[in-house]
């Protein structure tokens, strides 16, 4: 197991050198951000100060030997904007988004498991058929389109909820959170509503589509035969067989939501990563963006690296196989 | 075979497919849906009751007007409301409609140009060739493609040949690992070793005798390609990085109309997300549909 653990690190090591020099290569394409930030009325020797200070008028490849050797410290240089090391911009935003996908995916996941369950062992009730028929609405409305209709529905026709920002945050370990407060839950509500329909549908889908294929089995026969109730056959023999495939994908798509919450974000003002992602990106602050896709790059591949641990212990058979490769 | 026979087999084949979604009503319903739509999108400089685009054509003094509403002049009804501008939506969104679905077309087309020769070119190889594109297309597949789209267009600028580009970028590793996944196993086959005993060129071994084989899989991940293309324009446009405001695509008029939603005029957002998702919607029943015919154990 160590080995394995090991040579998956390295070769994370190498993904993320490969994408760290393509993405510098690709940003360090970017209009000139000394342009955009001082004034344009500005002389060319102010101009050149400023260049000098961020180290932009250095050669290509002299910035990026002093980006990865940041790299190394976790120092992706400061914002041009804000001033700030741009990790330690990030790293602020990254508990917002993270309550937010979290919050997403519990709601995905208690809600698109049962109904696929129930829709592979009774595909027939009425609940089944709507609820399949609708999870192909899910899957192709646009995530701003939901939120939209959302914001339309229950925030200025019903007045019910916010629709904007996180509310009255409350600080646990130093870090303020939504979720502790009642004010801050109501704000909640209708971003992580936006986030969880579609992959209630993925999921109820997924999970229907995995029941119907093991229900056939033998040991299902089997448990049938000795009489279990049909609450215990689903829960227990059932449900173990199908968390390979769940653990995977709700582990993928929760990854997905925490890397890639901008647009939720933006529509709600949720001051997470994503909103500092496009706000950097729209102001040409290259050293966020870079940093944010480091970190979203390490995050996917950890979560993976994990993700493959934990089939060995849901999985007998697996750890078996790895062990025997 | 014979070119004729082969012409007659691939067309009854198609026929076959037809016949069979057609079978489905809500598919042949949403089929024709999305016929009325390409067809609305084509026929839009004649059907639309306005030209958005032209401004001496637009009343100021009929701007933000609810849908079903008469203009200043009495010549014309606003069946669903007007902008800002006193811009008539319905004809916003059937010009807006035909940017989205070109940009769809041109970047499903694209990726699967890009990703197939990149994935028959992996298999055919074989060697370093294979690994070095394999692991792009690893790396790439990790992450979401609109991200990688986002962060491109972040270099390239606006424009709707840049967030075609930027879409191919962001899509082509799909087709590149279902391209060399059939490419692996067809090109073993006998019909290869007979190209190859021919004495036939890699080009005609790899493009008249290998693609057309590898096809159906990637057809399949076309069609959900082109839902999620248009899907993730509207999402760039609507995060102001995608089209140029000058070409509203219906993303971009979902986003300029969210600014009003607050203020209660919600058919200037309503209207064209609600196009965009009945595009996307109808689009992605005719695929399933579709996958179901040439797939019958239903894994995507």
């Amino acid at each position: 197991m160590p080995a394995f653990v090991l040579s998956r690190l390295a070769q994370a090591a190498i993904v993320l050198l490969a994408v760290s020099a393509l993405v510098f290569v690709g940003v360090f394409v970017i209009g000139n951000p000394v342009d955009v930030m001082i004034n344009p009325m500005a002389t060319q020797a102010e101009k050149l100060a400023v260049a000098q200070s961020l180290g932009l008028d250095q050669p290509m490849w002299m910035q990026y030997g002093r980006f990865l050797e940041g790299a190394l410290h976790a120092d992706f240089g400061r914002s041009f904007l804000a001033g700030q090391p741009a990790m330690q911009l990030i790293f602020e935003r990254v508990p917002a988004t993270l309550e937010l996908a979290v919050t997403a995916i519990l709601i995905a996941t208690l809600v698109g498991v049962p109904l696929g369950l129930y829709a592979a062992v009774r595909p027939d009730a009425w609940i089944s058929r709507a609820g399949m028929g609708l999870s192909i609405v899910g899957l192709s409305l646009p995530s701003f389109w939901i939120a939209i209709v959302l914001i339309m529905v229950l925030a200025v026709w019903a007045g019910a909820l916010p629709s904007s920002g996180r509310g009255e945050t409350r600080e646990l370990f130093g870090i303020p959170w939504s979720f502790l407060t009642i004010d801050g839950l109501k704000h909640i509500v209708l971003p992580a509503l936006t986030l969880a329909l579609p992959k209630i549908a993925l999921l109820a889908r997924l999970t229907r589509a995995a029941a119907t294929e093991v229900a056939t089995s033998e040991y299902m026969q089997f448990a049938r035969a000795k009489g279990l109730r049909r609450s215990r056959i689903v829960g227990v023999h059932m449900l173990r067989n199908l968390m390979v495939p769940l653990i995977t994908v709700i582990g993928m798509e929760f990854g997905r939501l925490a890397a890639f919450s901008v647009i939720t974000e933006s529509i709600f003002a949720w001051p997470g990563a994503g909103k500092l992602l496009i706000d950097s990106i729209l102001q040409l602050d290259r050293p966020v963006v870079v940093a944010y896709v480091m970190v979203v790059v390490a995050f996917l591949v950890l979560l993976n690296l994990l993700l493959d641990l934990t089939y060995g212990v849901l999985d007998p058979r697996i750890r078996l196989q790895a062990r025997a490769a | 075979m014979s070119p004729s026979v082969a012409k007659h087999r691939t067309q009854s084949r198609w026929r076959a497919a037809m016949v069979r979604l057609l079978q489905s009503r809500m598919a042949a319903g949403a089929g024709l849906v999305l016929a009325l739509v390409v067809l609305a999108a084509l026929l839009a400089p004649w059907i639309a009751p306005q030209n958005p685009y032209d401004l001496a054509s637009l009343d100021i003094l009929d701007s933000k007007l609810p849908p079903g509403s008469l203009s200043g002049d009495g010549s014309m009804r606003y069946w669903l409301g007007t902008d800002e501008q006193g811009r008539d939506m319905l004809s916003a969104i059937l010009f807006g409609l035909r940017i989205s679905l070109y940009v769809g077309v041109l970047a499903t087309l694209g990726a699967l140009l890009v990703g197939t020769l990149m994935g028959l070119s992996a298999a055919f190889a074989r060697g370093w060739v294979d690994a070095f594109i394999m692991r792009i297309v690893d790396i790439q597949l990790a992450l979401p493609g609109v991200l990688i789209a986002l962060v491109l267009l972040a270099i390239l600028g606006k424009g709707v040949d840049k967030v075609v580009i930027a879409l191919i970028v962001g899509g082509w590793a799909y087709f590149a690992r279902a391209a060399r996944a059939s490419a692996m196993v067809e090109r073993d086959r006998e019909y290869m070793e007979a190209a190859v005993c021919l004495g036939f060129g890699r080009g005609r071994q790899l493009l008249r005798h290998l693609l057309p084989n590898c096809m159906p899989p990637l057809i399949v991940i076309a069609t959900i390609e082109f839902a999620e293309a248009i899907a993730a324009e509207a999402a760039l446009s609507f995060l102001g990085v995608g089209v140029p405001v000058s070409e509203p695509s219906l993303g971009m008029l979902t986003a300029n109309g969210f600014d009003f939603l607050m203020s209660g005029r919600y058919w200037l957002c309503l209207f064209p997300g609600m196009a965009l998702a009945i595009v996307i919607l109808s689009f992605n029943i005719v695929g399933d549909r579709y996958r179901e015919i040439i797939n019958p154990r239903g894994e995507r």
